[in-house]
């Protein structure tokens, strides 16, 4: 098919580049643009691999026509780790709670895990485990995964407590 | 890379009826969670697609018409359906149904209408939609039409919506919720990402007393080819009280109900299911209505 011209913003930063209107979200930021960090499980949207943030909501990037991300904000894993090198307590609270095994589902887990962080609210064990539920993970048994995301939504709500705090 | 003949972007409803009466190949995409999966495995390869997916202007949202009626648009994500005040103050069980398909990233892509058109037995929001008798406005270049949700089903997956129809607009009236409370449930194997093996709602509304039955819709998803209301099981326990209800709707229910062996569920299971989820639907619907059950 005729190749059309995709600009949006990806990782805070403009992109234009080409593509197949065939092409799903997933297939242009993989094979395209290389961000290989967004994985490529199910492709049904079964197993949240692929999951990126599309204007901060956590999507199936697999199940997503690239046609439909015109003007839209995107988030891939490749953006979460901040200029300096260091990383977001996201992903300090997976390394520090071995969440990880393979680390296939990792990437989309982390997405979903920020599209929670960044709420600024709390979230009960159980709201997490629903929050995640879109995810398939075959090594962990997941409950480090949800120890992690449990540690890092309580060291956001600590920052967003300080701040509140200082401007108050 | 999806195997898809063409793509066009409608940029309004007029637009895509225009696109899909010219091209009689075209079929509508709207959220591509069934679509696209479909495209994938090959049943819809080659597809020419017509998208309504950016159309919000016109078919996103839900609002509250002057003389109650709720109004759905059909590219509503299921997660927005869920969240919607006015779905929580009118058919809370309709948002309760759309907090069930798949998982979190899954509901904010798919869309209740695309639940409604792929027209599947299993869909989470059809026996909800089926018990609150919802009404269907369709559009094409031929003209508008309302299709009552009983009439929608032509089989297994199939609708009676026209390949060039575009449903616009989901619309429940106010008698068809005002006084009711309602519960869905579903079972599955797994609590998430997963196609219900049956699917039960049950709405009922209580006389004064919150102990006899004024009035009871109960619908099935998976309990026959398409979703369907036990509508004699409602008239046998309408009247009744609430526990001589309980006792007798599970048989009912079964001996109206036609589920089949499939590799998720054999048609025992399924009955067996059909038979218990009645009851604790119904219980769990008329507590919320007050009943001290």
């Amino acid at each position: 098919m005729a190749m059309r011209i995709l600009n949006c913003t990806i990782n805070g930063k403009p992109v234009e580049v080409g593509y197949d209107p065939r092409e799903s979200l997933l297939d242009t930021l993989r094979d395209r643009l290389h961000l290989t960090g967004t994985k490529r499980g199910c492709e049904v949207g079964e197993c949240g691999a692929c999951t990126v943030l599309i204007d901060g909501v956590a999507t199936d990037s697999c199940l997503y026509l690239t046609d439909w991300a015109q003007g839209k904000d995107i988030l891939t894993i490749e953006g979460v780790q901040k200029a300096d090198g260091s990383l977001d307590p996201v992903q300090q609270a997976f390394i520090d709670e071995f969440a990880v095994q393979c680390g296939f589902c990792i990437p989309g887990i982390i997405m979903s895990a920020l599209e929670m962080e960044r709420t600024g609210k709390t979230y009960t064990r159980d709201e997490i485990r629903k929050q995640l539920s879109g995810h398939l993970c075959r090594c962990t048994g997941y409950q480090n995964i949800v120890n992690a995301v449990e540690k890092a939504v309580d060291v956001m709500d600590g920052v967003v407590g300080e701040a509140a705090e200082k401007s108050a | 890379m999806y195997d898809i003949e063409s793509l066009y972007e409608a940029t309004s409803v007029e637009d895509a009826c225009r696109a899909l009466a010219e091209d009689p190949q075209a079929i509508v995409i709207a959220g591509g969670t069934d679509v696209l999966v479909k495209v994938r495995g090959g049943k819809l390869a080659g597809a020419h697609l017509v998208s309504i997916h950016n159309l919000h202007d016109e078919l996103d949202g839900v609002t509250l018409a002057d003389d109650g009626t709720v109004e759905i648009g059909p590219i509503t994500w299921f997660h927005h359906v869920t969240t919607s005040p006015v779905i929580q103050a009118t058919v809370p069980t309709l948002g309760e149904a759309c907090d069930t398909p798949g998982g979190p990233q899954l509901r904010v892509s798919g869309t209740i209408g695309g639940n409604v058109c792929n027209a599947a037995t299993s869909a989470d929001s059809a026996s909800t939609l089926f018990a609150y008798g919802a009404l269907l406005d369709v559009v094409s270049t031929r003209g508008k039409r309302t299709i009552p949700i009983e009439e929608w089903y032509a089989g297994p997956g199939r609708s009676y919506r026209e390949r060039d129809e575009v449903l616009v607009k989901i619309r429940i009236p106010r008698d068809h919720y005002e006084g009711f409370t309602g519960h869905y449930f579903k079972y599955g194997k797994r609590r998430a990402l997963e196609i219900a093996t049956m699917g039960c709602c049950c709405l009922v509304k209580l006389a004064a007393d919150k102990s006899t039955i004024d009035d009871i819709r109960l619908a099935f998803g998976v309990a026959a080819p398409t979703p369907m209301r036990a509508t004699g099981a409602e008239d046998a326990v309408r009247g009744l009280s609430v526990a001589e209800a309980v006792e007798k709707i599970g048989e009912l229910a079964q001996a109206e109900t036609h589920p089949r062996d499939s590799w998720r569920a054999s048609k025992d299971f399924r009955l067996q299911l059909i038979g218990e989820m009645s009851r604790r639907s119904l219980i769990e619907a008329a507590r919320k209505g007050g009943a001290d059950i």
